[in-house]
């Protein structure tokens, strides 16, 4: 085993207070990690540096060995909020392929092992049936299924996941658990989220994040306990503002 | 009618419908990727700080389209840096080019000697004044669009649908989005001589927007306002060419007014499809 994130020390401020203050973590390979804590207390940009979108202003972010910026085509990364406009004319099937963007070369369109490969991840996810529909035609628990194709269709070692059950009911947010379990034994899985009841039945060890990180392993530990100790922790983390 | 009995015999109106012909090509292609990436503001900007580079030209005797084209490339790539740099400010500082470039031209062009009423038509257009060399360097851009296109298809559609994204597959998204824009910096100048400056963001949008009412993906909406734009440029140079309008604006008019036609019956088609869905859900 051998760590596929590694963070030292990783000091962030956007512009005013530091979102992040001293992050260290590392994360094994085929972990199941979660990521939870406040609204506002530096989960998305964490994840954010682990991609490269953002740089830290203090520490070091290491994800594969490498640089951030240089590992990210090997990371399938599901946003939050996408970027994109609901009303953009462009099939299920165009938007999974983009996952095989940075694969096929710089110019000039897919091939053959791009098609099956997207094809495969839109299996996986149950989006198959979708693949003519227009984007916009989708509800919000069937985009979320795209997304993650479109991330599974990049081949990745890692996947990160930002909230990706924030809006969706909880019958879709277990299948998507599930099938988050399923994958995890294939690559390893870093997921952000602030329900951190719902996520310990699923996630190896979560991570609370407020400004500061603390770690915790789930496998002994029942959903109310995690939640127990995730709101000391808050109050801890709160203390050592002070 | 009258309209097309003069066509066959007046060789300034076959060059005239040659040339809105060629320019719907660049515009139905371009101008789907300003509606759906949304950047028809930053397009203004760009037409409009064109003046700019034709003023200079003018004031130096260089050829205006080719002070266009140069101040068209740079003003693009300006706008674009401008984006990625200062995204906060976007709108004020693409407002500041928009009228800097304007004013510029306006200065060079009350300085040059013998200041001529062609400026009228490049700000307006005027397409019946389109000249065979015209319609080479048109069918030119042309194939430098079409060309463009179709090698980074798949590039241009990335960084219009996620840059985010695009990004992280490893894509160069800075260098296709200051493509993109170039290429719409090219098609403006393909544009001017048909309707002129003022109105060249009409032509870019509006036969990709109408196109996007009715075919839900880029490819098809490129074809669509294609033919969208031919259809306006021959039935508004027809319509302009008995009573003596403008063409440009009579051009742009019936787009226009296609344009409003077309968002009233999809929008009560799509009212109609709704109720009609309600209706069998409550049976």
């Amino acid at each position: 085993m051998s760590a596929v994130v590694s963070l030292k020390d990783v000091t962030f401020s956007y512009s005013g207070p530091k979102v992040l203050d001293r992050v260290s973590l590392e994360v094994q390979e085929h972990e199941f990690l979660g990521l939870v804590g406040p609204n506002a207390g530096g989960k998305s940009t964490l994840l954010k540096m682990l991609l490269g979108l953002l740089k830290p202003l203090a520490g070091e972010v290491r994800v594969l060995g490498k640089r951030p910026e240089q590992s990210c085509t090997q990371v399938g990364y599901v946003p939050q909020y996408p970027l994109f406009s609901r009303e953009f004319p462009i099939s299920v099937e165009q938007t999974v392929l983009m996952g095989r963007l940075g694969v096929s070369g710089l110019f000039g369109g897919y091939g053959r092992r791009d098609r099956d490969v997207a094809r495969q991840a839109m299996v996986e996810t149950e989006t198959i049936d979708l693949a003519t529909r227009q984007l916009c035609t989708l509800s919000g628990g069937q985009l979320q299924r795209v997304l993650m194709a479109r991330a599974l269709a990049c081949e990745p070692q890692i996947l990160m996941l930002d909230e990706p059950t924030a809006n969706i009911d909880m019958r879709v947010e277990t299948e998507i658990f599930d099938l988050l379990k399923k994958l995890n034994s294939r690559m390893t899985i870093i997921v952000v989220s602030h329900d951190v009841g719902f996520i310990s039945g699923y996630v190896g060890r979560v991570a609370c994040l407020n400004q500061t990180l603390v770690c915790h392993p789930t496998a002994a530990i029942d959903g109310e306990a995690i939640r127990s100790l995730y709101e000391a922790d808050v109050k801890m983390v709160e203390h050592h503002q002070h | 009618m009258e309209f097309f009995s003069a066509l066959m015999n007046h060789a300034f109106l076959q060059y005239a419908l040659a040339g809105g012909l060629l320019a719907s090509i660049g515009c139905g292609v371009i101008g789907s990727y300003v509606v759906v990436k949304r950047i028809g503001f930053l397009a203004g900007g760009i037409s409009h700080s064109v003046l700019g580079g034709m003023g200079i030209a003018f004031f130096f005797g260089f050829s205006p389209l080719g002070g266009a084209l140069v101040a068209a490339i740079a003003s693009a790539l300006l706008i674009g840096w401008v984006r990625l740099t200062w995204r906060e400010q976007e709108d004020t500082l693409i407002g500041t080019l928009w009228a800097v470039g304007m004013a510029i031209g306006i200065l060079f062009i009350s300085k040059t000697p013998g200041y001529s009423v062609s400026l009228m038509s490049y700000l307006f257009g005027n397409i019946l004044m389109v000249n065979p060399e015209d319609i080479w360097m048109m069918a030119g851009i042309d194939l430098v669009i079409l060309v463009t296109v179709f090698f980074c298809y798949q590039q241009f559609l990335a960084v219009s649908f996620d840059e985010e994204f695009a990004r992280l597959r490893g894509v160069p998204v800075t260098f296709f989005y200051l493509l993109l824009l170039c290429m719409v910096a090219v098609t403006v100048v393909l544009l001017i001589q048909v309707v002129g400056l003022i109105l060249v963001i009409a032509l870019l949008t509006l036969p990709a927007a109408i196109a996007a009412h009715y075919v839900h993906s880029l490819g098809k909406m490129m074809v669509l306002a294609t033919l969208l734009g031919m259809a306006f440029t021959l039935v508004g140079l027809a319509l302009s060419y008995g009573p003596d309008l403008p063409a440009g604006a009579t051009i742009i008019l019936v787009a226009g007014v296609t344009y409003l036609i077309s968002l009233f019956a999809t929008t009560l088609q799509k009212r109609k499809v709704m109720r009609r869905q309600l209706q069998q859900a409550m049976k």
